[in-house]
Order: structure tokens, then sequence, then C-alpha cells
């Protein structure tokens, strides 16, 4: 039987599914089971995903140690992640698109979300890291039906003032419906007059034809774009990026959270921390009905936590 | 190299600006004093002036310039006073809200200048027209034309000198192998000739020339009466060199049935601080004949004036 001390530290250690690890607790324990081997021993024996019974060992499983890599270096990844240009970690995430075979989603994310200087910014570190253009890697390793969508976000400088030509607005919601009708909703990416609106249109342009959209039609235009996931998240990050953070830090929380979604929680909450981290706590309480504190209090452990809440800009747990 | 000349000593930004504002005063315009400031003042001094008289006049020394200047002089001094970079972003408005396929200006600005250039152009479009360049190209344009235009003027060139002859070798036969399949709008054909730096193009080029025997732009000439054609080839020759490119303007401009004012005014004023005595060179080992010379020929009073003087010449 387990006792309180084998507990804490089987969570410490990420057994309990959370993320990151409680160095506190590890460091504390291994103090107090100091010359007390039998301890560890009967430790071991009860956290099954981590030994396993072999000879007269309880031996380490590879996989589970290869995670526990993972949920120490949550803390690392972060505060390197925290310490670098912005623009040099928007670089770096959009060239483990293009050379890692990261989610094109990401690539989505940076060129949505960032403001015009910011996103050039980021072309230019991007050239200063790999020598070459941004658009060039994209287009070059990318090459499927979305490259065109994808090319064109990336090399966009789109307005930021305040002007919006209504009537255009109304004319280019009809057109996206009218596209939605005859391509075919999860062939939308690829239809030109979608394109040229996702990929050159003020935000301020986009949210009027976003508006339009629903006056028209009587459904959000993210609905009609539920069979093209990638359409769907470009209007989403350009309608309202704090929902679609939210929703990217929610998907590292659930059970089964792929390595992939678990990145997105540190990507997020380092990337807006000093953006809009506010409008994504409040639109996290909208959606999920439960304060972000909470949950990542919930679900993750250690300085990892910690750092999460500072980032969020709350007080430690 | 530039052609634009400006006297070692220059008066202050208010004389100049004040000698302005004397040469609009009364009855008709004096030209030659408008020429003998504007036409030898940089980009910087330029805008001092306007600064200058904005602050002294109230207005902007465009306004004036607009009133009491006409014809093609008019379109000249004022396209000279600009920015370079409000200059090109009123040209590419031009382009792109009145746009017919052959139009290469587009072109010719998104090719001929540097990648940061182009983003200041950029930045200056959105002051101007509260819009995107990209934007107002990708809606006035369509099908291959917009394919091509809205990734050039989108471009962000990588600007190192490294290249990749690996990539050039096989970016080389991808060109021949769509251009022999006359498929001149392809996507990957789109792709090099829109993303690959200047130099890796270079490369490219040279390696098409050493595999296929024949300059890529020989090859892209299977139809000299299509337009997309031509856009393709203007590319290829803006990379390579743009003053071999602009020279063929000018030259052209100059031997229609009249003179292409337009081509004329645009080449000069944009270059008359990048490479201008350049192009004159090139002219004149083309033509054997000075550029100055056709100009005169060519054109007439206070046009002719201020395009001499922007072409270096001496004062009489």
């Amino acid at each position: 039987m387990a006792t309180e001390e084998q507990l804490a530290l089987t969570k410490a250690l990420s057994g309990d599914g959370g993320l990151g690890v409680e160095e506190s607790t590890l460091v504390s324990i291994i103090g107090k089971w100091r010359k007390k081997p039998e301890h560890v021993s009967s430790f071991r024996k009860n956290f099954n995903r981590l030994f396993s019974h072999a000879g007269h060992i309880e031996k380490c499983e590879d996989d589970h140690v290869q995670k526990l890599v993972i949920e120490f270096s949550r803390f690392h990844q972060i505060t390197v992640l925290w310490a670098m240009h912005p623009h040099e970690r928007d670089a770096r995430w959009a060239n483990q698109v293009t050379h890692k075979n990261h989610p094109a989603s990401i690539l989505v994310e940076v060129a949505c979300t960032r403001s015009a200087e910011d996103l050039l910014g980021v072309r230019r570190a991007y050239q200063t890291l790999y020598h070459h253009s941004l658009e060039e890697d994209v287009a070059y390793q990318i090459k499927d039906s979305k490259s065109k969508l994808l090319v064109g976000l990336v090399s966009a400088y789109r307005y930021e003032g305040q002007k919006v030509d209504n009537d255009v607005a109304k004319s280019e919601s009809k057109s996206i419906h009218n596209a939605i009708k005859s391509a075919g909703a999860n062939k939308i990416s690829e239809n030109d007059e979608v394109v040229r609106i996702l990929t050159t249109r003020s935000k301020l342009h986009l949210k009027s034809i976003f508006k339009y959209y629903k006056e028209q039609y009587g459904k959000y235009l993210e609905e009609d774009l539920s069979s093209d996931p990638l359409a769907q998240q470009i209007v989403l990050c350009l309608d309202s990026p704090a929902t679609y953070f939210s929703q990217v830090i929610n998907s590292a929380f659930k059970e089964g959270a792929t390595h992939a979604e678990t990145e997105g929680l540190s990507r997020v909450m380092v990337s807006r921390s000093d953006i809009d981290i506010e409008e994504i706590k409040e639109a996290y309480a909208k959606l999920y009905g439960a304060k972000l504190a909470d949950v990542i209090g919930k679900t993750t452990r250690g300085y990892f936590r910690d750092s999460l809440l500072s980032l969020a800009g709350e007080a430690k747990a | 190299m530039a052609t634009l000349t400006v006297p070692h000593s220059i008066p202050s930004p208010q004389e100049d600006c004040e000698q302005l504002h004397k040469a609009f005063e009364g009855w008709g315009t004096n030209e030659n004093l408008i020429i003998s400031i504007l036409a030898h003042r940089n980009a910087a001094q330029r805008k001092a002036i306007r600064q200058a008289y904005q602050a002294t006049y109230g207005k902007d020394l465009l306004e004036s310039l607009l009133h009491e200047a006409h014809g093609d002089f008019e379109k000249l001094v004022l396209l000279w006073t600009l920015e370079p970079s409000e200059r090109d972003a009123l040209l590419a408005n031009e382009a792109a809200t009145k746009w017919h396929a052959a139009n290469r200006v587009l072109i010719e600005i998104a090719c001929a200048r540097s990648s940061e250039e182009l983003f200041i152009v950029r930045r200056a479009y959105h002051t101007q027209f509260k819009r995107s360049l990209e934007e107002d190209v990708a809606a006035h344009t369509k099908g291959d034309f917009r394919k091509l235009l809205v990734p050039l003027v989108s471009a962000y060139r990588y600007e190192g000198a490294e290249v990749n002859m690996h990539l050039a070798k096989s970016e080389a036969k991808l060109l021949h192998d769509k251009i022999s399949d006359k498929a001149y709008s392809d996507e990957e054909v789109i792709r090099v000739l829109t993303t690959r730096s200047k130099p890796q193009l270079l490369a490219t080029f040279n390696q098409y020339k050493n595999e296929f025997g024949n300059a890529i732009n020989k090859d892209l000439k299977s139809d000299p009466k299509d337009d997309f054609l031509a856009a393709l080839r203007a590319v290829v020759r803006l990379i390579c060199s743009p003053e071999k490119y602009l020279e063929k303007v000018v030259r052209l401009s100059l031997n229609k049935m009249g003179t292409d004012e337009t081509a004329l005014t645009r080449t000069v004023a944009t270059r008359a601080e990048v490479d201008l005595k350049v192009i004159k060179e090139v002219y004149q080992s083309r033509n054997s004949v000075p550029l100055e010379k056709a100009v005169k020929q060519d054109t007439h009073r206070h046009y002719e004036d201020l395009l001499l003087a922007l072409l270096g010449c001496e004062e009489n």
C-alpha cells in the first residue's frame, strides 16, 4: 500500500498525468528518505508506470523515462522561450513547422495573431536565423493544397488603420458564402477569392465581413467552415484571438493531450503574457466556466506551474 | 550610380521654400527657379523643404506645384518631389487600381527595390491609401496575374549572398520542364520566381542556360503577344539587371511615335538618385547616342529642362 509520501512522490513525478514536476517535493523526499533505501524500494514497487518487476530489480521503463525528461524540461523550455526575443521565438516556431513537421496551425497562429510590424520582425528574424526567407521555406517545404493560403498569410502586411469599406465587406461576405456553397466546405481554403480576402484584407475589414456574414446568413462563419479546420482556425485567429488561445490552452489540460497540445500551453502563455493574457483569461472563463489560474493550479506542477501563473499575472499557488 | 547633382553648399530649407514660394507668386510660374532648386536637392533635403514650406505657408508644397505647374513638367516635378517610398506607393496605387495586362509597373517596383525598400513602400502605402498594397493588387487583378503579382509585391527576399547550387540545378530543371509543357503559371514557377533570393535566382538562370542551351527568356518568348509571358520575362530581366531593363523602358518611351512621357517620367524620377548614371551608360552603348541628346530631341520646354537637370546635365 502506498504511503502518503509515496503518493506525493508519484504525483511529483507527474504520475497523475499532470504537467511538469513538483521540484520541491522531490527535493524534500530525497532528504527524508536518506539512508532509508527500503522507502525508495517500496516506492519503486508501487509506482508501476515508471518501474516494472524484472528479475530481482524494479527496472525503469524507458518510455516513461522519456516522458519524465519532457516533464522536467517544461520549466526549462518555458524559461528559455520567455527570455528569447519574441521575433526569434516566432521564427523558431515557424521553422519547426517548415522543417520539423510541426502542425501548420502554429504557422497560422503566428501569422494571424501578431501585429503587422511584429510579423515583419518575425520575417527579419527568420532570415537572420535560417538564411532563407520565411515565405521561401513555407512555399518550398509545404507543398500541398493549403500552401497558397499559408504563403499568403505569412507574407501579409495588413493595413492596421480604422478605415473600412462596408459595402466591400458586405459583398465579400457574399463571395465567401458562395464559395462555401460551390466549392464544398473542405476545399474552401483553395478558393481564390477566399484566399485573397483572408490573406490581404485588414483585420478590421475582416471583422466587418464576419459580422455581415452572421447578419446575412444567420450563422457564424466559423460554424460554416467546420469541415475545413485550417480556414476555420484562420477566421477564429483573425476575429477573436482570445477565444482561439483559450481553446489551445484548454486542449493541453484534457486527458490524453498530445505532446503538441501540451506544448501549446507553454507557447501561448509565453507569447501572450505581455499582449492579451487578460482577455484570454476572460474568454477562457466564458468558454469553460472555470478560472484559468485554478485549472493551471490543478493540472500543472512545480516551477512550471509557478511560471505559468506568473505569466498569467497571478500570484503563486 | 545617381545622376542627381547637389551643389556643395545649399541654402537652408527655409531659404529654399521662400524661393519656391516666390517662383509661384504673381502671374505665371518661374519654372526655371523651381528646377534650379528641386532638381538639385536629394530626398532628405526635399523633405526638409516640404516641411519648412508647410510650416511657413500652411500648405503642402505639392499642392502649390499642382496649381502652378502644368502638363508633363507638373507630373515629373510632383513625382520627383515626393520621397522615394511615397513615390513608389503612388505609382503602385495607379498601377494596381488601373491595372491592365500590359502594365508592368508593379513588377518594376517589386523587383527593382531591395527587400527593406519594398517594405517601406508598403508602409507608405498604408498611410497614403488606408489599405495594403497587396490588398489592392489582389482586388484588381485575377487569375494568373494575381497569382504572380500578389506574391511579388509581398515578397521579403533574403538578401544574403549564399547560393545553393544543388537547388539552383534542380529548380532550373523544374523551370525548364514547366516551360516546355507551357505551364507558365504553374505554382512551382511562381514559387521560384517570387520567393527565392536574387543571388539564388541568378544562379538558377545561369544553370538553366548551361544545362539547356537557351537563356530562360528565350524560352519564355514562344508567344511574343502573350502578356503573361512578357510579365515573366520582365521579372527575370529585372532580377538580372534593373539598369538594362530600365534602359529599354526609356529607349522604347523615346522611340514611339510621340514620346511615352509616363514611362520616361517614372524612370527618371525613380532612378535619378539610384542608378540613372548606369542606365545612361547602357543607353549610350546600346544606341550610340547620349540619352540627353535623345531627350533634347523628343521633349520640350520645362519638361525637357527638368529631365536634363535630373539626368545630371550642367546648366547651360
